[in-house]
């Protein structure tokens, strides 16, 4: 395996291994996350990335039976440490699921500022927040004429969207996405992923993928993570995007990125 | 040249009946079920109407606006209204009760419990549902009322001067007060089980993304598990209430009924419930009082079927994501 060797780590895995009861199904991953970079995790499924991904914002902690060890240190702290509340640690690094899911009890503005009630903090000039948010998800000119209407009326791709700007409405420094446009139509994909590509020009981005072509256009390095024979899973190759592609150390990641498996 | 026009298209016959001989006597019982319930409803309805025809015709609409049953006079005067209105005051008493208890038993149930203590208290709660209405009646009587009369003194010695806890008589048993606990004894397990269902069936990623979001455990559940439940909740409540208007012994235990209307004086000795007057009075009434208290039946059926279709109506309407 391959360490990347980068002037900056913002977010860091050491040694994290993970266990659902007594089943071990991540081992010793090490990942260093680089300020404003995009890492892509690739790996077939089942292999741990989903998993991995959680843990980096403690949702991991939320599966009961859930296990950890290691440390994540987000600027040097360990976000698992001793009085580090995992209500603050979600709220400078956020999380975009895999199904769109706006609330949908609430308007597509009342789920911008739906983190914000949530965290319990004040809310000043809304309507700005409202509107910068959207406009960095790309979604504004779509839905500028009908903010009160329910978030669930907008199209799927349109949710995703709305779901992303809603992370970015607590002004993230870590945004995690697993999967974001596995359930979206190759229109709403490409327009996700150059939101992507804007938004990380202000944090950094760990993204979970299945396309080989996503991860090759929007990220910077990348994560290929394995399990093998009933072993838990545990990174194979991580490096420079292109090198993992174009130019692979390890055999298995030569023939996972080319299709012969997974 | 004649016009050629082309002949309209001639639609097949498609099969939606069952062709099948078993499927046929199948779909034979399943409907014949469906409709003989409908029909018994009516029925029933026919038959209460029929008898109490002599206590409409004589009473008119004062039989429900009215406040006086007199059997000195002849013939003898029924009104119910204090019965309806104590009917519907202790189905709402019972509800307030009811509901913040219910929900914490689902809320408890769903999410915070371990697998093995859940199904404990699912299994309790479900046997509280089981109890016999008359059981219930006797615990409330002779093992509950003492003890709530001390709330009610409690209440009255420190909220007296809120017209809801004032009581003049100084007498504290057999209240509406009493009752609307043992009714909220009685319609717990259904709200419960209503709501736990309800939260059984939520999206768990919207439950993630509040918890994503920076969400502490009590904002996710007052501003994304709640609103998202609330369409279910108030449809499990109305058919608690439904329940609640039907509950007959167990009311009847524990309550002083009066004509003398009792409009919020919660914690005196007066109160009304048209079940629980019906089951006093039917023992020794006279062909025509037993026609009124047919008709009080009635109306109490009409009042539960109104319920019930408000039930319905809400929890569609509420929750148009659900389409």
């Amino acid at each position: 395996m391959t360490q990347l060797i980068t002037p900056q780590a913002h977010l860091r895995s050491e040694d994290i291994n993970v266990w659902f009861g007594e089943r071990h199904v991540l081992s010793d991953v090490n990942l260093t996350f680089p300020e404003n970079q995009v890492t892509a995790l690739i790996g077939p499924s089942g292999c741990g990335k989903s998993t991995f991904i959680r843990t980096l914002n403690r949702m991991h902690e939320l599966i009961p039976g859930a296990g950890l060890s290691g440390a994540v240190l987000l600027d040097g702290q360990d976000i698992y440490g001793d009085g580090v509340n995992p209500v603050d640690v979600r709220i400078k690094i956020g999380m975009v699921f895999q199904k769109p899911n706006p609330f949908p009890t609430m308007s597509i503005k009342e789920n911008i500022l739906s983190g914000l009630k949530l965290s319990g903090r004040k809310v000043t000039n809304a309507d700005e927040l409202v509107e910068t948010s959207l406009r960095r998800a790309s979604i504004w000119n779509e839905v500028k004429d009908r903010l009160n209407e329910p978030a669930i009326s907008l199209s799927g791709g349109q949710q995703q969207r709305l779901c992303i700007a809603r992370s970015l409405a607590m002004e993230p420094q870590v945004l995690l996405m697993d999967e974001p446009c596995s359930a979206l139509d190759p229109g709403s994909t490409r327009r996700i992923e150059e939101t992507i590509e804007e938004i990380s020009e202000s944090m950094t981005i760990v993204i979970v993928t299945h396309n080989m072509q996503q991860a090759q256009r929007v990220s910077q390095q990348t994560a290929f993570f394995l399990a093998e024979d009933g072993n838990p899973g545990t990174v194979v190759e991580f490096g420079a995007t292109e090198d993992v592609f174009n130019r692979p150390i390890d055999p298995r990641t030569n023939d996972y990125v080319n299709g012969h498996f997974g | 040249m004649p016009v050629e026009t082309k002949p309209a298209p001639q639609r097949r016959r498609l099969t939606v009946k069952p062709t099948l001989l078993g499927d046929r006597i199948f779909f034979g019982i399943t409907t014949g079920t469906a409709y003989f319930s409908i029909v018994l409803v009516v029925l029933v309805l026919i038959f209460l109407m029929i008898r109490a025809w002599p206590a409409f015709q004589h009473e008119g609409i004062g039989f429900i606006t009215g406040s006086k049953w007199d059997d000195s006079v002849q013939p003898m005067i029924m009104q119910i209204f204090p019965m309806l209105y104590g009917s519907i005051l202790l189905a709402i008493l019972g509800v307030i009760l009811a509901v913040p208890m219910a929900i914490a038993l689902a809320y408890l149930i769903e999410f915070l419990a371990p697998k093995p203590i859940a199904r404990v208290v699912t299994l309790l709660v479900d046997l509280l549902a089981a109890l016999p209405s008359v059981v219930i009646g006797l615990w409330g009587l002779f093992v509950f009322s003492p003890v709530a009369e001390g709330w009610a003194k409690l209440l009255n010695h420190y909220l007296g001067w809120l017209p809801l806890f004032a009581n003049t008589s100084g007498n504290f048993s057999r209240s509406p007060f009493i009752a609307g606990w043992i009714v909220a004894v009685m319609i717990v397990p259904i709200i419960t089980s209503v709501t736990r269902e309800i939260f059984s069936q939520m999206d768990r990623d919207l439950i993630n993304a509040a918890k994503a979001l920076g969400g502490s455990m009590a904002s996710t559940f007052t501003k994304v598990i709640l609103p998202t439940a609330s369409g279910g909740i108030v449809g499990g409540t109305l058919l608690g209430l439904g329940r609640a208007l039907g509950e007959t012994v167990a009311i009847f235990f524990v309550l002083n009924l009066s004509f003398d209307i009792n409009w919020a004086d919660l914690t005196e000795a007066r109160g009304g419930s048209i079940a629980s007057m019906i089951l006093g009075k039917l023992g020794n009434a006279s062909d025509y009082e037993r026609s009124g208290l047919m008709a009080a039946g009635v109306v109490l059926f009409i009042t539960t079927l109104l319920i019930n279709f408000l039930a319905g109506y809400i929890v569609n309407r509420a929750q148009p994501w659900r389409k």
